[in-house]
């Protein structure tokens, strides 16, 4: 990529984050939705904005980065779900159970 | 008989340019391994937020404005930094200390304020010895906040070497690396303010 | 000044306690006496403390682990007696003793056997199966060394300055948090887990890109070796499963050093999530420590029966299921701890599953032996012994899978027998069997064949008589870590499992006296070819020691068996053309000095020195940095030299016949 595509890429990926952090904390600060509404819109905007991050900052692309590293991502996103979802269940589990 | 026969046909040995991909798989790999535990540090987090132990719980604690400032410190640098990058790439050494400064200044910013929040909790009597749910909050951002006070001395470094040595192979290499890293913080950032700060505020 | 250290740290309020010390002390001042006498500390610190060589690093490795086995076992013989004779009685090892004894047992024999044993073999044997120099980064190669080495000298210093962990070696809380347990000996043990811990998420990453990214050209991923699939699958498991270990020692490492609430009682702790947390590294961990015997077998069956490994392909997606299943089964290590029956009916279905990928590889290993043409070197029979025994323990590892059958033997002896079975036939058999087959490789002679088979021997009628009987008294009810007890119908079991660890004892003196036999006649059984077994693997085709550059000219790669194809064209030991410059790392000492420092800010921060922990620690951060700024890490060995060395072989090879 030559220097002016990347400096694009980064004030589009800077622009981006800018509005997905301002909208969850304008939800936050002014109140405009019920907490658990408010938690879903947290949830989306972080979401994205890490796709952001990865794709302009990081220029992670399904074509251009090497395999290898692509398949260090997933599979850390693989492990991380099987770590977090399995550590929610039980430790929720053990909560209801046990009152721990 | 002569020894130093000219190169044998055969495979090529080892380039800089497969050096710069192994160090950026290698670095890649402890990110991931970073990732780890950074997940487990929220996960660690999220199931102690309630276990405030009869004290102050987030919403009284978090200050909002503190934490847009903090981010936008963070996601700023992280634009400059790319600039960086690309001055790098053109060989531009001036360009490259020049983002490099405003980077740091803008990292040495996150600290301060981050630095000036614990503190402050601290005085409070809400430090990281008064309940689970402070000692979670305190080691999850505080962690974030040494990875990216260890960026900060890193920047230092790699701006002595550019200095010292100019914009080399190696140097140009591990900027690279620095780049990955101060990025991800980011990343990790986004993280911490939409699992703890924001929801904390609700 | 010296924090909470005073002359009540050393071992003087027990006989056996003080005993432990001496030999201790004694044994290492005797170590340096030797070295000094032998005038080797130059040639110690030039050619092995500040290598970079892989071959050298798991030379080091190797040793270590073979040391702390000594160490280990001792523990274990301690046990064995306390336990045979202390039938209403106190035997001769009070409580609070035996418990720190149990938790040195196993936090030596995992840490500091175990792991440095695998690591040692993969660093020695897999560069050279895939062809190439060296490893991705050599210097974090010798940093992993010496961390480990560090680690495990705080765990000895225990035994000197201080008492160990009195926690087992899995360090629960609250038990192991500061309230209950206010001395050093936890503190002991997080350290020297924390910092071994390193050492090794960072071999990990160093083996996974070498394996990716520095193969011969030509050997594609499916013409790798068996040992070299498992090293990558476990360099994975290194590289993603100890965060989870950094995590769980350092949220205790905050409670008990700065009064926070992770784990405690009151105030909000939540003692769960370090057994969760522990337990997430800690299945992944036994299969860091068994895919690699799983791969040292696939190699030796293929060469002692002289026929090609069966199902190469159905072994290698068996080998990567396990890897990735070990994330889905950790939760079965504490059924008992109050989940409800879904989560113990799903973690329970996982870990059945995840026995069926091992059932394929024996399958496997069976049929490369059918119809082969056997030969009983130390090594196969290490790996028949494997075979048959092992596949007991992963039987009773399927019962112990379902959570109705574990409430009833969880924390019994059943489960000591169960990971003993797996463990000493499946890890510690395939590292002997790996230790006996590279050995020539990397010091040019053989080892004594007949003092192995004997040493096998010993080993396995030793491990039947000390581990059977603790499956019958699990059944019988009996706990594990037992003191002492009152039921006169356990004693005769414990008495012959005391006569099985004394014959593991004979079996251990067989391999000191193997490795002085041959030492001492080395020059009758010397590697001139570098190939001793008329092997098939990329390995044995260099000379027996490789030189520091294992290959003059890379290979090209049309084979999974390249060796053997080699031979088959009639291009093996063939002189090349002409020889080139090689670019090698140069030995740096960051790696040993970093190492010194690590142990050093440890102990500071087990006995609460503060100034001395923070030195160290600045101190360790400018070496880091100062190397990693170092431009001129590499020299260049001109293409004469290359030469000369290789002529030297070659003349080896002509003169010495074979």
């Amino acid at each position: 990529m030559e220097s002016n595509a990347r400096r694009s890429s980064y004030v589009l990926g800077f622009v981006l984050a800018v509005g997905l952090t301002a909208i969850p904390f304008a939800v936050v600060a002014k109140h405009y939705m019920s907490p658990a509404n408010s938690l879903i819109v947290i949830a989306i905007t972080a979401v994205l904005q890490v796709l952001v991050h990865l794709r302009f900052f990081l220029h992670l692309r399904l074509t251009t980065t090497p395999r290898e590293n692509l398949l260090a991502i997933a599979f850390t996103a693989v492990l991380l779900f099987l770590m977090l979802g399995g550590s929610f269940w039980i430790m929720f589990d053990l909560d209801r159970r046990m009152a721990l | 008989m002569s020894v130093s026969v000219p190169a044998a046909s055969g495979p090529h040995e080892v380039e800089a340019s497969d050096v710069h991909e192994q160090r950026a798989l290698g670095f890649w790999l402890y990110l991931m391994g970073d990732a780890v535990i950074f997940a487990l540090l929220f996960m660690t987090y999220a199931i102690m937020v309630g276990n405030t132990a009869a004290g102050p719980t987030g919403k009284a604690l978090f200050n909002l404005n503190n934490t847009i400032s903090e981010t936008a410190l963070l996601l700023i640098s992280s634009t400059t930094f790319g600039f960086a990058s690309i001055a790098s790439r053109e060989g531009d050494r001036r360009s490259v200390l020049g983002w490099l400064l405003i980077t740091f200044i803008l990292g040495a910013g996150f600290v301060t304020l981050e630095i000036r929040e614990f503190t402050g909790l601290i005085a409070r009597g809400a430090g990281p010895d008064r309940s689970g749910f402070l000692s979670a909050f305190f080691t999850l951002v505080g962690t974030h906040g040494t990875h990216v006070s260890v960026g900060l001395i890193w920047i230092l470094i790699l701006g002595g070497q550019v200095i010292a040595k100019g914009l080399t192979v190696s140097v140009a290499s591990r900027l690279y690396r620095l780049g990955l890293f101060w990025h991800f913080l980011d990343i990790a950032w986004v993280g911490i303010f939409s699992v703890v700060y924001l929801p904390g505020l609700l | 000044m010296f924090g909470k250290l005073t002359l009540d740290a050393l071992p003087l309020y027990s006989a056996i306690a003080a005993g432990g010390a001496a030999i201790t002390v004694g044994g290492a001042l005797l170590v340096m006496i030797v070295i000094t006498w032998l005038r080797s500390w130059k040639y110690l610190w030039t050619e092995w403390f500040t290598s970079v060589d892989h071959k050298r690093i798991g030379v080091m490795y190797i040793v270590l682990a073979l040391i702390m086995l000594l160490r280990g076992f001792v523990d274990a013989g301690m046990m064995r007696a306390q336990q045979a004779i202390a039938l209403n009685s106190d035997g001769y090892l009070p409580p609070e003793h035996f418990d720190q004894i149990f938790s040195s047992h196993g936090t030596i024999m995992i840490f500091f056997v175990a792991m440095p044993f695998l690591t040692g073999l993969v660093n020695i044997a897999v560069p050279l199966q895939i062809g190439t120099r060296d490893v991705a980064f050599p210097f974090l190669n010798s940093l992993s060394l010496w961390f480990s080495v560090s680690g495990a000298a705080l765990v000895m210093v225990s035994l000197v300055i201080g008492k160990f962990s009195t926690a087992g070696w899995t360090g629960y809380p609250p038990f192991s948090g500061i309230e209950y347990n206010a001395g050093v000996g936890v503190d002991y043990w997080i350290w020297a887990l924390l910092i071994s811990g390193v050492g090794t998420t960072l071999t990990g990453i160093n083996f996974i890109v070498t394996i990716v990214k520095r193969r011969a050209p030509g050997m594609t991923l499916m013409r790798m070796t068996p040992f070299t699939w498992t090293a990558l699958c476990t360099a994975i498991l290194m590289a993603f499963a100890f965060p989870a270990l950094t995590v769980a020692c350092g949220l205790l490492a905050l409670d008990r050093l700065l009064g926070m609430h992770f784990f405690t009682n009151a105030q909000g702790g939540n003692m769960m999530n370090y057994i969760n947390l522990f337990w997430i590294w800690g299945h992944p961990e036994v299969y860091i420590l068994i895919l690699p015997a799983f791969g040292v077998f696939s190699e030796v069956v293929a060469t002692f029966s002289r026929k090609r490994l069966f199902g190469y392909e159905s072994l290698v997606y068996a080998t990567a299921a396990i890897a990735i299943l070990s994330f889905t089964v950790w939760l079965h290590h504490f059924f008992t701890m109050g989940s409800s029956a879904n989560v113990n009916a799903f973690f329970g279905v996982t870990t059945m599953i995840i026995a069926v990928p091992t059932g394929v590889k024996v399958f496997n290993w069976l049929l490369t032996m059918y119809r082969g043409r056997i030969t009983f070197h130390p090594s196969m029979l290490w790996t028949v012994g494997f075979v048959v025994t092992f596949v007991i323990g992963g039987m009773t590892g399927v019962l112990l899978a379902m959570p109705p059958a574990d409430f009833l033997m969880h924390n019994t002896t059943f489960l000591v027998a169960h990971f003993h079975n797996m463990i000493i036939p499946g890890v510690l058999f395939g590292y002997f069997a790996g230790y006996m087959y590279w050995f020539p490789k990397a010091f040019g002679f053989k080892l004594n064949e007949a003092w192995g088979k004997a040493a096998f021997w010993f080993w396995i009628t030793g491990f039947y008589l000390a581990f059977m009987p603790l499956y019958a008294l699990g059944l019988m009810g009996m706990p594990r870590r037992m003191e002492h007890y009152n039921d006169p119908a356990w004693q005769p079991w414990l008495i012959a499992a005391s006569v099985g660890a004394a014959l593991i004892l004979v079996g251990i003196i067989c391999l000191v006296v193997q490795l002085a036999v041959s030492i001492r006649d080395r020059r009758a059984a010397l590697d001139l070819t570098g190939d001793p077994w008329d092997g098939r693997t990329l390995e044995w085709a260099t000379s027996s020691p490789p030189p520091a550059y294992n290959f003059a000219v890379l290979p090209e790669i049309n084979d999974r068996e390249p060796l053997l194809d080699m031979k088959q064209r009639g291009v093996v030991f063939k002189k090349p053309s002409g020889y080139q410059d090689i670019e090698l790392p140069r030995n740096t000492a960051v790696g040993v000095v970093m190492g010194g420092l690590s142990f050093v800010l440890g102990f500071a921060m087990v006995w609460h020195i503060w100034w001395l922990a923070a030195v160290c620690g600045l101190a360790m951060w400018i070496a880091l940095v100062v190397r990693a700024s170092d431009d001129e890490a590499e020299y260049v060995l001109p293409a004469s030299e290359v030469a000369r060395l290789e002529e030297a072989r070659y003349q080896a090879m002509a003169t010495g016949g074979s």
